[in-house]
């Protein structure tokens, strides 16, 4: 439940870094499921989330979440201006230190949103209570005769007008409201939600003022760049570090031995040599110059494509059967029509936010202060106190502007390292990673292979469907030797299959990790959304069945399912959003010559997403022209951001389908920079057209990462359709189709 | 050795090695942080500047080859650059915001030499930069919408 208070405590308003005076709301949330990270003291009241209305009536809003291009920061201000019946220009948002005060602060899978709708609501609501209180006292009258707008309270019977800001020390001495009395807006009353409202930050953004992690700056502040083994867990044998030393602006280079995690949590570090030095630049030079040789360990011989013949091998032969199927598939297969098998395969991925991993500590014997970039600063914290032997509330985690995360920075490595080594040379000192660095040492997104057979009978509808995967499990980067995917992982497209199937079966095949395994942007979804939307056009195909027709057969009767959950699955809003989008990109239409259109529906974080692709393909290339996407993410709390998601992540899913792969051999990763693991440019941008389901009476679900899973594949079947050449395997640019 | 920048209009004397990329004198030695770092092999663009009005990949530059040429950053400004910083406002087009320095000065860089710059000629010089949230769209439509404020500014 939540519980809004007042906070009147002078040191926590110092803490929040706010002026004194004015009013100051906490409320603490419990976000929801799994995700809930109880606080210590269970009885003490510990709010993350607040607002702070000063005398000149600016409003800051402190919002508990990582930056990391969401925009999550202005979605969250609107939904406490618009009860509030604030006007916008008065509003800012401060972002919150990494303190367990402050609650729970993982941006990961797209629940920010989700979880803090109402709160801030309430919240916003509850502050606008007390001002028209404390106007009615003022004015004597009843509350239901004042009425609050754009930062005034009228007085309806008089037509007067008090402005927020002047009446911030009488409403400061207003009870807050309980919870059952907060009365909130109508939707179709709302202002902001679900309006287009512009970043709060864009002046930074505009100016360069911005601060990111590199870019914070400390007095006698030292830089550091560290080489690791190209080998994932591979040691350090011996080192000359003279040529290093030798470099103007280097000062010290010394061994950071590597931090094991203890099983279960944590990401530790892989150590390796540091160089210490004046500026990044002698950093990175005094790194080059090092002369050093390694011991490369147990995946010396690791090799990808040896890894995606082994990967194969398994799929095609029988593997772990996962719980959820129904029926009997082999008896499909026996009596079926068709028959119909393919295999798919997506690689190695890497993050690669434009801003590297870096970070910046000062550990100064009982105390450690970090700055950085950080997606999940409560791990973090957990994570430093634990190795560092530091209670955590002497740890503070300053969160910066994030330059893109994708999940790269939630895992707190490169703040380990900062620790560690302000820790030995006793200064504050800031680690950047090289591009290289971040390309060569990633918390990799898995590869995988899957294995599809299905059946179809005489009126070509689907009889049997069975499907094998394998994939490096992320568990194994917590506990070694996970071997198969867990279930958590299953349930991202997999065993969730939305589609009406009567005999249904799931195998799960050995795969082994060899490099750090990580999430990223949508995770599993990637590969099950490849796969089945791949799968589903060639069944299509081979019953000579347009492909949207086949979609919407196969998820057949409108039904709900995981009913009794907080985010039930209705198959009715995925076939919605389907329609939508082929209204939206004229599907059917004629196409110019060498053109050809391509479908992909998915369902992940709780939003339905389906896209429709048209590629052109001259002389063996491949050119997407244009993408429609249409997400029904319930409420959709501010649309313009939800576009601007919508369209990185058509961008984020071309990488991904033209570009993305990442190698290894003899365990080391073959990949550099830019050039050799390269990204959309603007000479590839297609034309984007989003559109946003209007679900307002539904609750908010994930915006930042459901519209990634359906590019790959609807670009595949675009292909398809152009051309007649399936591609099963990614990338293009692997094919030479790019 | 010593040294000295004009960065947006201001000399800074410094002391640095005279091979060290334009980029970390900018960032470390001087202390302006806007100036990005992206992949450091002129791959990226995030780290772009214009050195006497050219569009330059200040981290693949000594520092030597900006002595006594003018620097413009993203903590500077130009009139283009401002036609650009309202476009890109009313477009919304940052998310993260990593890379729009470097889209912002290329895009100056543009302006600068193209009037009324077509899909085509800013495909040309906007690949250089990479943005990995993906604001490209909205990159290309903020570019025409300076040309028009621009336009309707004279
Ligand atoms: S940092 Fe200079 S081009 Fe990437
Ligand atoms: S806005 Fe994030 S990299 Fe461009």
């Amino acid at each position: 439940m939540s519980t809004i208070h007042k906070i009147d405590r002078r040191d926590f308003v110092k803490l929040l870094g706010l002026a004194t005076g004015g009013i100051v709301l906490g409320c603490s949330i419990g976000t929801d499921e799994k995700n809930f990270i109880p606080t210590k003291d269970s009885k003490g009241f510990h709010p993350n989330l607040f607002i702070h209305l000063e005398k000149n009536g600016n409003i800051t809003i402190i919002a508990s979440r990582s930056e990391m291009g969401q925009g999550i920061r202005t979605s969250l201000a609107s939904a406490i201006a618009d009860e509030l019946e604030a006007d916008w220009k008065f509003i800012s948002v401060k972002q919150a230190i990494g303190h367990e005060k402050y609650g729970n602060q993982n941006t990961d899978g797209s629940r920010s949103v989700r979880t803090q709708l109402t709160p801030m609501r309430k919240m916003g609501a509850s502050a606008k209570m007390m001002l028209l209180a404390a106007a009615a006292k003022k004015w004597n009258v009843a509350i239901e005769d004042c009425s609050a707008k754009n930062h005034f309270i009228l007085n309806k019977n008089t037509q007067e007008s008090l402005f927020f800001g002047d009446l911030v020390a009488e409403a400061s001495m207003v009870a807050v409201p309980s919870d059952e009395s907060i009365q909130l807006k109508d939707v179709k009353d709302f202002k902001f939600i679900g309006k287009t409202l512009k970043s709060v930050d864009l002046k930074d953004f505009t100016h360069g003022t911005a601060a990111y992690g590199m870019d914070i700056r400390l007095p006698n502040m030292k830089f550091a760049a560290i080489a690791r083994c190209p080998v994932a867990f591979g040691t350090l044998k011996k080192f000359n570090k003279r040529y290093a030393e030798e470099v103007t602006g280097v000062e010290t280079v010394f061994e950071l031995p590597r931090i094991i995690p203890p099983t279960g949590k944590f990401f530790g570090m892989f150590g390796g040599m540091v160089v210490i030095a004046k500026n990044t630049w002698a950093a990175f030079q005094g790194k080059t110059n090092l002369d050093i040789e390694w011991n490369p360990g147990a995946n010396a011989s690791f090799d990808s494509e040896t890894f995606k013949k082994t990967l194969t091998s398994r799929v095609h032969s029988t593997g772990k059967l996962v719980p959820g199927g129904h029926g009997n598939v082999t008896a499909a297969f026996e009596v079926a029509a068709k028959l119909i098998e393919a295999t798919y395969h997506v690689p190695f991925l890497a993050h690669s936010p434009m801003e590297v991993p870096n970070a910046t500590a000062w550990f100064q014997g009982n105390t450690i202060e970090v700055w950085a970039p950080v997606q999940d600063p409560q791990t973090a914290r957990s994570e430093l106190s634990h190795f560092f032997e530091i209670p955590e509330e002497n740890i503070t985690i300053n969160v910066t502007f994030l330059g893109g995360g994708f999940g790269r920075k939630s895992k707190s490595d490169f703040v380990v390292e900062a620790v560690a080594i302000s820790k030995k040379i006793k200064a504050p000192v800031q680690v950047v990673w090289t591009r290289e660095d971040d390309i060569q040492h990633d918390f990799y997104h898995a590869t995988s292979a899957q294995y599809l057979k299905g059946s179809l009978n005489r009126k070509g509808e689907v009889t049997g469907w069975l499907q094998r995967v394998g994939f490096p499990s992320i568990v194994s980067s917590f506990k070694p030797f996970s071997e198969y995917a867990s279930g958590f992982e299953l349930n991202q497209g997999f065993t969730n299959n939305p589609y009406l199937l009567e005999n249904f079966r799931l195998e799960n095949v050995q795969a082994e990790a060899n490099v750090r395994i990580g999430w990223m942007r949508s995770v599993v979804h990637i590969h099950s959304g490849f796969g089945i939307n791949s799968f589903i056009d060639e069944l299509a195909f081979v019953a000579k069945k347009d492909p949207i027709k086949f979609h919407l057969d196969l998820l057949g009767e409108d039904r709900i399912t995981n009913g009794d959950s907080a985010f039930p699955f209705y198959s009715k809003r995925l076939k919605n959003v389907l329609n939508k989008t082929a209204t939206a990109a004229g599907w059917g239409k004629k196409l110019p010559k060498n053109h050809g259109l391509g479908v992909a529906i998915h369902y992940s974080f709780y939003s339905y997403v389906a896209t429709i692709v048209e590629v052109s393909v001259l002389n063996k290339k491949v050119k997407v022209e244009n993408i429609w996407t249409t997400i029904d993410c319930g409420l959709a709390l501010n649309k313009d951001n939800i576009k601007n998601q919508l369209e990185g992540a058509a961008i984020f899913g071309m990488s991904i389908a033209l570009y993305g792969k990442i190698s290894m051999e003899e365990g080391a990763v073959a990949q550099n920079n830019f050039y050799d693991y390269q990204m959309t440019r603007m000479q590839d941008a297609p034309n984007i057209h989003i559109n946003i389901v209007d679900a307002m009476k539904e609750p908010p679900t994930g915006v930042g990462e459901p519209g990634v899973p359906v590019i790959a594949p609807a670009i595949c079947n675009a292909i398809f359709n152009a051309t007649g050449e399936r591609v099963r395997s990614l990338p293009l640019s692997d094919l030479g189709m790019v | 050795m010593n040294l000295n920048l004009s960065v947006n209009g201001k000399l800074h004397a410094i002391e640095a090695p005279e091979e060290m990329p334009l980029l970390w004198a900018i960032r470390d030695v001087i202390g302006l942080t806007g100036t990005k770092f992206g992949c450091g092999v002129n791959q990226c663009g995030a780290c772009s500047v214009l050195l006497n009005g050219q569009l330059t990949k200040s981290c693949s530059i000594p520092v030597s080859q900006a002595i006594e040429k003018e620097i413009l950053t993203i903590e500077g400004t130009s009139k283009n650059l401002e036609f650009l910083r309202q476009a890109w406002s009313d477009g919304n087009v940052p998310q993260c915001g990593y890379c729009q320095s470097g889209q912002l000065i290329a895009a100056t860089s543009l302006l600068d030499t193209t009037e009324n710059p077509t899909d085509k000629d800013i495909d040309t010089v906007m690949s250089a930069n990479i943005c990995r949230c993906g604001t490209y769209t909205r990159i290309k439509k903020a570019i025409h919408q300076a040309v028009a404020i621009k336009n309707e500014s004279i």
